[in-house]
């Protein structure tokens, strides 16, 4: 081996037990300082002929730069080694928990409520919202149910210390269909409106609370009938349970303000409630006093009615079978519907 | 409505099952709501004869009884029952036989087995029933007589237990369907199956007694059917079938008097009414009451009447409340009746309606007479009453007395066939709406294009086009008619942008760690006094319960509550929000497109904070919620909007020194506070010194926003300056953020505080307010110079207004 293969090998040597940057520094001064390894072999070259000057000096150069790529390697490992041992050091436990607040809920009701109004957006109806305590006009003899008339009896309801300016007492809204007269009278046909909201009825045990939601639906123009009523509703449940597995069906009844009117009841064919018929809503062609009483001639325009309960759905849509978790406010079943 | 299945079959029998035939009726509208065995299953039980009894050698109890069960050989069967007597015949189970699984101790829903038993050293071949033992009723006094039923027949068979039960829930229009022959009637529309009609009846008069009945209201009664009948028993026996069929529609068998008038009316769905004729006075006049008049009724109540109630009156007094129930001083009895007057009217609907209900009680006959009776059968039904009457009371008719006053009329209704496409939207045709009729044995005409109908005097819902067109609809079947997308002309909808929903808002509150609750609209009245200073809130008339007798005007007394139920459920942290209307007296409000005279009902956002402002967790030293933290809930929830904040000592629910008025645009919008300490220790809130912090907002100042209107942001560099100045302790922050704002140069871009500091190094009764001045100038780069004598101007005017000294 020549003196400068030599030397190669033992700066290679030497740097790689270098541990850090002054040690490789230390190392670097006895090859490449002013005094090092290769200053002394300049200066050997001194004694040198011309022409072994040239061989020589070749040597050494090549030697040189040998030298400097393996420092400059070092130096980048031990760079990255720094920087490896300080990552390490800085290794966090990312499993504690996120630092600050945590997030609220909202109320499977409300989230029912919500979702309603968007899917009928999605084909065009206005959302619209109304007095809770309600003149008798609008809750009842509007709605083609007169005083004293046995179906006021379908409905215990709740009456305050106040009279309208008929005379009669007010109440708190037994159905969120006052919100049909009130928004038909100020609005042009087509009509389409869902108006959602809290309603009161006497009633109060497991399956019934005293105060529930409703979501009223109405489209008037001149030419909505029951067969698109069927189309609709049908095609909001499957939406609303994001499901074409289940079926609907219509079944004649009575409310005051629809005729023909109609019980929805749906089936799932799968899941835990598969198989069992389930009331859903009261729907119905908008009876023609009614529309009358929008100030509409019933000749020229017809449509359909309906409300829903919203608890009604939500439990369907949840799977919740007691209805007095939507009131009792127990942090530990709100939580669930974050 | 209830009723045996076999009762209904017996008018109209369509060859559908059981199930197919309640199917038939839901989808018709005459909605099933339960249909059940009449009896649970048992199985070996025959119709046995006593023949012997002799006492038991062992027992004292018990007797050892000789039965005939129709074989050649009698069987010695050991029975313990008090009304056991040679001749009754009674349900014996023989070996092997099975009693319903609901009998003794065998609840477990297992049938009970009879094997040959030996009872204290006496065989038994069997066991003899009570009528609680077969599962038929609660009776188990002793054994069930069964009459004369056949021996060794079948006791299902005998008794008609292989029946069932049909519940059916009636909207109010159908009238025509309280009784089973309605049912039927309908049946035989739905499925086309023949309608038997109960054969008409006549009994001639056998006596010509009158008692003499005037119609003086004629829009109260239009029409006064009766006879008398002379010497009936009143203590004779109601049949067995007939109980059976009053027992099948949940009515307890009372006199055989009694029986028949309630049969009749279940049966052919006329009520009517018998009086004891010896007991009234004079003839009967049937008028509307005098203001004053009372009457004790037949379940013993006296109710005082007015001119607005129909009564039946004698010369005496009032006899009966004209179509809903009879009075006590001439009902019949058992013991002294023998000549009664049996009445079947025809009263108006609406002189009827909400008679009963004023009084507080509902009757059979109400029920059905304010939906509509059938006008034109009340002599048929009279002869139908008296026949059985005659036959299971004896006595002897009268003449029948018909008085007609004033009877409704049946307009034509005239269907047109398009209208009624157009409506139902399928295009069946006249032919199909003709036999539609026809099932529904309407009478009707036609023309090309329509459908005119003579409605029957049975129908009380058939007045307008409407009417008829769903008739159409409901036999045709709604299953039948499709499901159709409707067709609209596409118009885009959408929220104004400057306009946010509540939903937004709602959102914008889950999303700063509140949940959201729904608590009742009514509540506690002390809620209203202690949390809005409301003395006079709207009142229930008629509340559910005290603590839910008035209407809230404010959100804070439920979100209390609410916080107070988690609390006790063990939880340390609680954020809770509402939004929901809240009620309050309001002379201002006037009637209007979505108001009530007098009422005012604005949505307000309300929200508690209480426990750690954080989570409790590792890395946040634990705090408790504070004003400041929810005052930033608050600023988060309405930006773009921004709120100022007064100070509010006044409002009652809030420390009088932490409750601020939040100001939105100028407004009052709401307020926030830490709860007042006495209501801490009213309300039982734990730990005094943890309050929870409430705000209420009216919803209405946080949705609408102005549009976004950005500048271009310029690219001179911003400079900032802290001052800090020492002011008086009790200073408030916008007083002084005030003055600076009113002095700032044109550079000054904001001012805001970012540190406040009292203690140590200031003088007592001093703090330190740190605010930061942010300045630019938007053509050229500002100079320190202008910059220093900016912020000079600022804390001179602290100084002047404030007597503020910079801290240094």
């Amino acid at each position: 081996m020549s003196d400068t293969d030599q030397l190669v090998a033992q700066a290679r040597t030497a740097f790689s037990e270098a541990n850090d940057l002054p040690a490789l520094e230390d190392a670097k001064a006895k090859f490449l300082g002013k005094a090092g390894a290769f200053a002394e072999l300049m200066k050997s070259m001194a004694a040198l002929s011309v022409d072994d000057k040239k061989t020589h000096g070749a040597a050494i150069n090549l030697a040189k730069q040998s030298v400097e790529l393996l420092l400059t390697e070092r130096r980048a490992a031990l760079a990255e080694m720094a920087m490896n041992a300080r990552l390490q050091a800085e290794a966090l436990d990312v499993t504690l928990p996120g630092r600050g607040r945590g997030v609220g809920s909202l109320h499977p009701v409300m989230k029912t409520w919500q979702r309603v109004e968007e899917i009928f957006a999605s084909i065009g109806f206005d959302v619209a919202d109304g007095p809770e305590i309600e003149a008798d006009w609008y809750n009842f003899t509007a709605l083609n149910n007169p005083p004293n008339h046995p179906a006021r009896s379908m409905q215990d309801t709740f009456y305050v210390d106040m009279h309208g300016t008929d005379g009669l007492p007010l109440l708190l809204r037994t159905h969120t269909s006052p919100m049909q007269v009130r928004y038909a009278k100020t609005n042009t046909p087509p009509i389409k409106v869902i108006a959602p909201g809290r309603t009161y009825r006497v009633d109060s045990d497991a399956t019934h609370s005293p105060m529930f939601h409703q979501v009223e639906g109405l489209w008037i123009a001149e030419d909505i009938s029951f067969a698109d009523l069927k189309g609709v509703y049908t095609d909001f449940l499957r939406r609303f349970f994001e499901s074409e597995n289940l079926d609907v069906r219509f079944r004649p009844s009575f409310f005051p303000f629809t005729e023909p009117s109609a019980e929805i009841d749906m089936r799932f064919n799968d899941g835990p409630l598969k198989g069992k018929w389930l009331e859903i809503s009261g729907s119905g062609q908008v009876h023609p006093s009614v529309v009358k009483n929008f100030g509409l001639d019933p000749e020229k325009y017809i449509g359909f009615a309906f409300g829903s309960g919203l608890e009604r759905l939500t439990m369907l849509r949840y799977g919740v079978s007691d209805l007095r978790l939507f009131f009792e406010g127990d942090l530990r079943f709100l939580k669930q519907f974050a | 409505m209830q009723f045996s299945e076999s009762w209904l079959r017996s008018f109209c029998n369509p060859p559908l099952t059981t199930e197919q035939l309640c199917h038939a009726l839901t989808m018709a509208g005459l909605e099933v709501e339960d249909a059940r065995p009449a009896a649970p299953p048992f199985s070996g039980i025959v119709v046995g004869e006593i023949k012997s009894i002799t006492k038991h050698p062992n027992a004292d109890k018990l007797n050892v009884c000789e039965v005939d069960v129709g074989e050649s050989e009698l069987k010695q069967i050991v029975c313990g029952a008090p009304n056991v007597r040679v001749g009754m015949r009674i349900p014996a189970a023989q070996i092997g036989a099975k009693l319903p699984p609901a009998f003794g101790a065998h609840e477990d829903g297992k049938a009970f087995e009879i094997g040959k038993a030996k009872m204290r050293g006496v065989e038994s071949f069997g066991m003899l029933c009570s009528a609680r033992e077969l599962g038929i009723s609660a009776d188990a006094s002793g054994l069930m007589d069964l009459g004369d039923a056949k021996v060794g027949a079948n006791v299902r068979e005998a008794l008609h237990l292989d029946d069932t039960i049909i519940e059916i829930k009636l909207t109010p229009n159908k009238a025509d369907c309280l009784s089973v022959f309605g049912v039927a009637r309908e049946v035989a529309a739905i499925t086309g199956a023949p309608l038997v009609t109960p054969e008409k009846v006549h009994i001639p008069a056998a006596q010509n007694r009158v008692l003499p009945a005037i119609i003086s209201a004629k829009n109260l009664c239009g029409r006064f059917s009766g006879r008398t009948i002379l010497g009936v028993n009143a203590k004779a026996a109601t049949p067995d079938w007939m109980k059976r069929r009053l027992e099948s529609a949940g009515q307890r068998s009372i006199s055989a008097l009694v029986d028949i008038s309630n049969y009749v009316m279940l049966e052919l769905g006329r009520p009517s009414h018998v009086f004891d004729l010896d007991k009234v006075h004079g003839g009967l006049d049937v008028r509307w009451a005098k203001a004053g008049e009372t009457l004790k009724l037949l379940n013993g109540n006296t109710v005082s009447l007015d001119e607005n109630v129909g009564v039946i009156c004698d010369d005496t007094g009032v006899e009966s409340l004209a179509g809903i129930m009879g009075g006590d001083s001439t009902s019949v009895n058992l013991e002294t009746t023998q000549n009664v007057y049996v009445e079947a009217a025809f009263w108006w609907p609406e002189a009827i309606q909400g008679r009963a209900r004023r009084f507080n009680f509902s009757t059979d006959a109400g029920h059905r007479f304010e939906r509509g009776v059938d006008f034109a059968t009340t002599v048929e039904h009279l002869e139908v009453l008296t026949k059985y009457i005659t036959e299971i009371c004896g006595g002897a008719p009268g003449a029948v007395d018909d008085t007609i006053a004033n009877l409704p009329v049946r307009k034509p209704v005239t269907l047109r066939v398009a209208r009624a496409q157009k409506v139902i939207g399928l295009p069946i045709t006249s032919e199909e709406m003709q036999a539609i009729f026809k099932r529904l044995s309407f009478a009707f005409t036609t023309t090309a294009e329509s459908i005119t109908v003579i409605p029957p005097s049975y129908r009380f819902d058939i007045e307008i086009e409407e009417d008829l067109i769903e008739e159409v609809a409901r036999i045709y079947g709604f299953e039948r008619i499709p499901a159709l997308p409707p067709k609209a002309a596409a118009v885009m909808r959408t929220r104004p942008e400057a306009e946010r929903s509540q939903h937004f808002l709602r959102a914008r509150l889950a999303a700063s760690d509140y949940h959201e609750v729904i608590t009742y609209s009514f509540v506690e009245e002390a809620w209203e006094r202690d949390f809005a200073g409301n003395t006079n809130p709207i009142k229930l008339l008629n509340p559910i319960a005290s603590q839910m007798g008035v209407m809230r005007s404010t959100l804070i007394g439920g979100l209390i509550s609410t916080l107070k139920y988690n609390l006790s459920h063990k939880a340390a942290r609680v954020r809770l929000f509402e939004v929901g209307k809240v009620f309050s007296r309001d002379a201002s409000v006037k009637d209007g497109e979505r108001a009530v005279q007098g009422v005012s009902q604005p949505i307000h956002i309300a929200g508690v904070a209480y426990g750690n402002a954080e989570v409790e967790q590792w890395g946040i030293a634990k705090r408790a919620v504070d004003f400041y933290d929810v005052k930033a809930d608050i600023d988060a929830l309405i930006a773009p909007l921004k709120a100022t904040y007064e100070a509010a000592a006044d409002h009652p629910a809030f420390h009088p020194g932490r409750c601020a008025k939040v100001m939105i645009g100028g407004a009052l919008a709401g307020y926030v506070g830490e709860i007042h300490p006495k209501w801490m220790r009213e309300y039982d809130l734990p730990d005094a010194n943890k309050a929870p912090i409430v705000f209420e907002i009216s919803m209405q100042y946080c949705q609408k926003i102005p549009l976004s209107a950005p500048q271009v942001p310029s690219k001179m560099p911003v400079v900032r300056r802290d001052i800090a100045l020492v002011v008086d302790q009790n200073l408030h922050a916008d007083a002084v953020l005030a003055t600076l704002n009113a002095a700032k140069s044109e550079v000054v871009r904001e001012v805001s505080v970012f540190d406040v500091y009292a203690g140590a190094g200031l003088p007592l009764g001093k703090k330190s307010l740190a605010f930061q001045v942010l300045m630019q100038d938007t053509s050229v780069t500002l100079t320190d110079e202008i910059a220093d004598k900016s912020v000079a101007t600022l804390v001179d005017a602290a100084k002047a207004h404030h007597e503020a000294t910079l801290r240094t």
